[in-house]
């Protein structure tokens, strides 16, 4: 009897292992988290200690990013979207060109902003200290910090003076680059290609509808819906525009965003008065 | 008279010698690199390939009117020939054979809302360009492991988008997707060192191989890979012919 139970938990433990490895074959382990505990973060000047963040971590982060930062947290399977993982060290809020690693600012306001649509609540509760310190933390989890230096934040010239002109010159760049093809021909999420949108994960992923009044996922000042297109959204199918749209007509496009948002403002107000027609998807290219 | 005629043909003798020593010593290089060539084929019946289901974008539908797109998994020519399998030295590769980067650029086209090639060989840090031919817009998105020190990005490229020019620092089988038109999937196949990709009869050529014992390594997106050992003398060409099994 007792070599029988030898032997199964023999077994089960072999399963077990091979389960464990086969699961995470370029898992982290503590002991690499470890040598890279010395992590700090900088914003304006606070700096951010990764062995400070560490408590704050556990108590209110880990639920859901989980002990080694992988998002594998307990709560994995109930939240959609899923939790970052923080060994990759990719982020859909940042300043950053796609393809580079955020500021710390870039996370030091996220932490604050939270994720509209998400399960990432706002996280206003913390100091700014305990929040540089969570930034250092989250560094810590991906080697990417020690290897690569985060990207050269894009440059947002000043906000234009909204003009009838430019609304309707934002209308031609939300045609030309063709925002519809997802986001719908008036903004309600219903383009061609956003039934079978997928994150890198390969889970389904929405488009954002801009006729509901929700807060756009990265900040909802002029300059973060500036800075969403110019820099995409990485993890998502929401890719950088910075190659083909003028720093200029970056603003144009915000102000017609603007325009298909329902909250009320300028733009909306004078698209009114202009009787801006949405775009025609069946229009030639450069024709509408 | 006959020192003249003397003189000069010492002179075009030293003359043919110098390049005669110019030209083997060309050769001598030349000669020292061999290659390793051979045929990928598949056993038995090429597997059906689903047709695509363009519709949601009247331009891709357009441009497929009269040559219906299919699935390239399989990409099988006559006698069994299979393309784009992706070859290269997995073993064996020393010095620069192993640390050269080819200056050719190869492009990776968008055109009729397929990849134009469907398989892109590159050497680790090999320039690339991606383009677009197509009057409907795509957004580029390749999608590594960063773990790999191959970062994911992505980007737009509506109708007449410049080329995207990036490279890639670590070897990985990359996939790249366009979530605009959702069937659009391509591979960026990151190796190091000399490389061949086989065409559409199966064939391929590994150049620029420096004298040695090897690995081989075919890579086929969906049947894996395989290797064989070979040899390449000086100048000569060794052989490796693959057989995959569809899967």
């Amino acid at each position: 009897m007792r070599t029988r139970m030898h032997e199964w938990s023999l077994c089960l433990g072999a399963l077990a292992l091979l389960v464990l490895t086969q699961a995470s074959p370029a898992q982290l382990t503590k002991y690499d988290l470890e040598t890279r505990i010395g992590m700090e973060s900088h914003i304006g000047n606070i700096t951010g200690h990764a062995k400070d963040g560490k408590d704050d971590y556990r108590r209110y982060c880990v639920g859901c990013h989980g002990e080694l930062g992988d998002g594998n947290g307990e709560n994995f399977p109930w939240v959609d979207p899923k939790p970052r993982d923080f060994q990759l060290g990719i982020f859909k809020c940042r300043s950053t060109p796609t393809g580079t690693l955020p500021t710390d600012e870039d996370l030091f306001d996220t932490i604050a902003r939270g994720l509209d649509r998400s399960n990432m609540p706002q996280w206003s509760t913390f100091t700014k200290q305990e929040r540089a310190d969570l930034v250092a933390w989250i560094k810590h989890f991906s080697p990417r910090w020690t290897n690569e230096k985060p990207g050269t934040p894009i440059q947002i010239p000043p906000e234009p003076e909204v003009t009838a002109e430019r609304i309707k010159a934002g209308r031609d760049v939300f045609a030309r680059v063709q925002c519809w093809k997802c986001h719908g021909v008036l903004g309600q999420a219903n383009g061609p290609s956003a039934a079978t949108l997928q994150d890198d994960l390969g889970r389904p992923i929405a488009a954002y509808n801009f006729t509901e009044g929700a807060r756009p996922k990265c900040g909802d000042t002029d300059r973060d819906i500036y800075r969403i297109f110019m820099t995409g959204l990485d993890g998502t199918p929401m890719p950088s525009f910075a190659d083909n749209i003028k720093p200029d007509e970056a603003w144009d496009l915000v102000f017609y965003l603007r325009a298909l948002m329902p909250q009320k403002s300028k733009e909306r107000e004078m698209a009114k008065q202009l009787g801006l027609r949405p775009v025609d998807p069946n229009a030639p290219v450069g024709q509408q | 008279m006959r020192n003249r005629y003397k003189f000069a043909t010492a002179l075009a003798a030293v003359v043919g010698v110098c390049c005669a020593a110019l030209i083997l010593g060309h050769k001598v290089n030349a000669a020292g690199e061999g290659k390793i060539t051979g045929t990928v084929k598949l056993d038995g019946a090429a597997p059906h390939m689903k047709g695509i289901d363009m519709s949601k974008d009247p331009y891709c539908v357009k441009a497929h009117a009269n040559d219906p797109a299919h699935l390239e998994t399989y990409v099988v020519g006559a006698n069994g020939g299979l393309e784009n399998v992706v070859l290269y030295i997995s073993e064996g590769l020393t010095g620069g054979a192993l640390t050269e980067v080819p200056t050719a650029e190869p492009v990776f086209d968008q055109k009729n809302c397929v990849y134009t090639p469907h398989v892109l060989a590159l050497d680790v840090n090999q320039k690339f360009k991606v383009t677009t031919s197509d009057q409907t817009a795509h957004n580029i998105h390749p999608n590594p492991n960063p773990m790999t020190g191959n970062i994911p990005w992505n980007q737009s490229q509506p109708p007449g988008a410049p080329p995207v020019e990036k490279s890639w620092k670590a070897p990985e089988f990359i996939e790249v997707k366009c979530n605009i038109h959702p069937w659009m999937h391509g591979w960026h196949a990151v190796v190091k060192g000399p490389y061949a990709t086989t065409d559409a009869s199966g064939n391929y050529t590994i150049n620029n191989v420096p004298p040695g014992n090897y690995t081989v390594t075919a890579w086929q997106e969906a049947a894996g890979t395989q290797t064989q050992k070979v040899t390449v003398a000086a100048g000569g060409a060794a052989k490796a012919d693959f057989t995959f099994k569809a899967k």
